[in-house]
């Protein structure tokens, strides 16, 4: 019970931290607002020009930052808990490399709209998953296969992409690496609903799936015993950890490193055995929200979310594991 | 290298392949690499038969085609053999030593340590060819895997897994640096699309001379301390009643493949996946015997990335696509069979 109770004072202290930058974020900008304006417009209590700053123009995207951010925190964490592996994301078995390929070649080679871009993107995603998923299959999947088959298509994947933007001219080629780190720019409420609606029904999905995957945890067998059919979860889990990273990267971009560094970030905070979902969600968020504002208004020029994302969610990572490796002193 | 691995193998151990045959595959695995060697100064942009490239070594002149040997692909073979061996034996290391499939030699650093370095050098301090950007490299892949050492490291000595979690760490918060320089610098981003695609074309010999002896000691430490992984993959209590000492052979281990895998990084520039994959092979064709599975890899590595670096010559003539590139696509299908035949061999 100890470390249930200590799951849930993080997850308060976590939200409360959210609720917090969120307020932050829609004070900030070329129109600073007072808190109480953005508490009452949220509330409806004002109208005119506030009211559109606040609600039209930067709530879509600390949405954004929230929702995607949850769903790439649960999306790693299906993964690592799944493969048990502290280094699996949804990038491990094709998707995020997949997803780049398309968006590249759309960018690149079709030079198409945000619409064209979005779907070529899933489709590389997706087809890339489905080809690890196919050639990992043996009379059933197993986790080692999965990673190694998963590493070896990537592998291609990356080189690919490595060639498309050797060989794109210097304005394209930046367009497109600024798109594979993700960034949250140009979101409006259409994405937002779409994406979010997507991503609260597939985490209820995760949470439904939870339980089979903590049994799997330890292992096929224990599971199998315990009445867990162990290969229709593992599909289970595949298809929903991959379609959150899909719903995020059709949005906005792969947001990356949230998915492989939130679940780790949690399990310390939480100091939990394995590795949980409802943490991880509230870390990705968190982290999403957190590295957005800073891309935006800390930085010197405005940068992609992305690159934010990856030096906080890795130097506080990197701090944790520095502090846990000097109380074992 | 032959007697050193063979060493390794003590008494009592129990193998999938005899050591007679281990080492006849060893011989086969050489002289596939010497065949690509050969292959590589003949093949290219205009082909050269076997007989003058014997003349160019032994009888020189002014021919034109020898000029081309001499001067360009004799170097590249060798800049390709050398890359390969580090490259391939600092994979083994790295997962002999944490036992993590996904694991690199990138994973503690080491690429990141010096594309970031390569990218200011670029970026910050103007640098522009392949021997200003060496040093750089080498010394950013050295001082990134000390830090992460230093981070995973306790007085109890270091967790592989925290390693690898403070490598991939580091190497986020150096990545994310680098992308913002190079998204807001486009002289450095085009600089640098090229050095990160890796590629061992163009290199003159002297960038590999400077590079040849830490790689040397490397090769000697890989095989002091081959035995004592092999204890530890049984777990580090057994491996201590047996009179290993895990936190020096760790360490050993660690400056062994950052002194490779910055030394190829330094060289080539990142080339990713030869590392990964060939010990992955090699452990499948001995078993789990680290100094075999090093003198494996250090001979299939190489060939690995000739393999690679001919295909990039030819598929494309006249143009080339940089090894880097390639080696995945020669790679991964490989692997992806393999890994679909056998019974998987986890670590």
């Amino acid at each position: 019970m100890r470390l249930e109770w200590r799951s849930i004072i993080v997850c308060a202290v976590l939200a409360l931290a959210i609720a917090c930058i969120a307020v932050l974020a829609l004070m900030t900008g070329s129109y600073t607002l007072s808190p109480g304006q953005v508490v009452s417009a949220l509330t409806g209590g004002e109208t005119g020009l506030v009211h559109e700053i606040v609600v039209e123009w930067r709530l879509p995207r600390v949405a954004a930052a929230l929702v995607f951010g949850a769903a790439l925190g649960v999306s790693g964490a299906v993964f690592q808990s799944m493969l048990r592996n502290p280094l699996a994301d949804p990038g491990l078995i094709g998707f995020t490399q997949g997803s780049y390929t398309g968006a590249l070649i759309v960018i690149l080679l079709v030079n198409g709209s945000y619409v064209q871009l979005a779907g070529g993107a899933l489709l590389g995603g997706m087809a890339t998953a489905v080809a690890v998923y196919a050639f990992a299959y043996r009379r059933g999947v197993q986790g080692f296969r999965l990673i190694i088959v998963g590493i070896g298509v990537s592998a291609m994947l990356e080189s690919l992409n490595t060639w498309l933007i050797l060989k794109a001219d210097l304005e394209q080629a930046m367009a497109a690496v600024a798109w594979g780190v993700g960034s949250l720019n140009g979101v409006s409420w259409d994405q937002v609903v779409v994406g979010g609606t997507c991503v609260l029904v597939l985490l209820l999905l995760a949470g439904m799936l939870s339980r089979p995957m903590r049994q799997m945890e330890l292992g096929d067998d224990a599971a199998a015993a315990q009445g867990v059919r162990v290969a229709a979860a593992r599909l289970g889990l595949v298809v929903v950890g991959v379609a959150l990273t899909a719903a995020v990267t059709a949005a906005s971009g792969p947001i990356i490193f949230v998915s492989l560094v939130a679940p780790q970030i949690a399990r310390r905070l939480a100091r939990t055995a394995g590795i949980t979902l409802v943490p991880a969600a509230f870390v990705g968020a968190l982290l999403c929200l957190a590295a957005d504002y800073i891309a935006q208004h800390v930085a010197p020029t405005p940068l992609p979310v992305g690159i934010i994302t990856v030096i906080l969610g890795g130097g506080y990572l990197g701090w944790l594991l520095f502090t846990e490796a000097r109380r074992r002193l | 290298m032959t007697t050193l691995a063979l060493r390794q193998d003590g008494p009592g151990t129990v193998t999938v392949p005899g050591p007679r045959r281990r080492l006849l595959g060893l011989v086969v695995a050489l002289v596939v690499l010497v065949v690509l060697l050969v292959l590589s100064v003949m093949i290219g942009s205009t082909s050269i038969p076997p007989s003058a490239v014997w003349d160019a070594l032994f009888h020189s002149s002014a021919d034109i085609d020898q000029f081309a040997i001499r001067d360009y692909r004799l170097p590249r073979a060798i800049v390709g053999l050398v890359v390969g061996v580090a490259l391939g034996l600092s994979g083994a290391l790295i997962q002999a030593l944490t036992r993590n499939p996904l694991a690199d030699p990138g994973i503690l650093g080491v690429h990141a340590g010096a594309s970031f370095a390569v990218t200011v050098a670029v970026g910050l301090l103007g640098v522009r060819d392949v021997q200003g950007y060496m040093w750089f490299a080498f010394a950013g892949a050295l001082v990134v895997t000390l830090m992460v050492l230093a981070l995973g490291s306790t007085r109890q000595g270091s967790s592989p897994v925290v390693m690898v979690l403070a490598g991939v760490c580091v190497g986020a918060v150096l990545g994310g640096a680098r992308e913002a320089l190079q998204l807001t610098n486009p002289d450095a981003f085009d600089a640098m699309r090229s050095w990160n695609a890796g590629s061992i074309a163009g290199r003159p010999l002297e960038v590999v001379w400077p590079i040849l002896p830490f790689v040397a000691v490397a090769l000697v430490l890989a095989f002091v301390v081959a035995g004592p992984l092999n204890a530890m993959a049984l777990g580090d209590e057994l491996a201590v009643a047996q009179g290993v000492r895990l936190a020096r052979t760790r360490v050993l281990a660690i400056v062994a493949l950052s002194l490779l895998a910055g030394g190829a990084t330094a060289i080539a520039g990142p080339i990713v996946f030869v590392g990964l994959m060939v010990p992955h092979v090699a452990r499948w064709i001995v078993g789990p015997h680290q100094g075999w599975i090093f003198a494996y890899s250090i001979l299939l590595a190489p060939s690995l990335v000739l393999v690679s670096d001919i295909l990039g010559r030819v598929v494309i003539r006249p143009g080339e696509i940089p090894v880097g590139v390639v080696t995945a696509f020669v790679g991964a299908p490989v692997l992806i069979a393999l890994v679909r035949r056998r019974k998987a061999s986890g670590l």
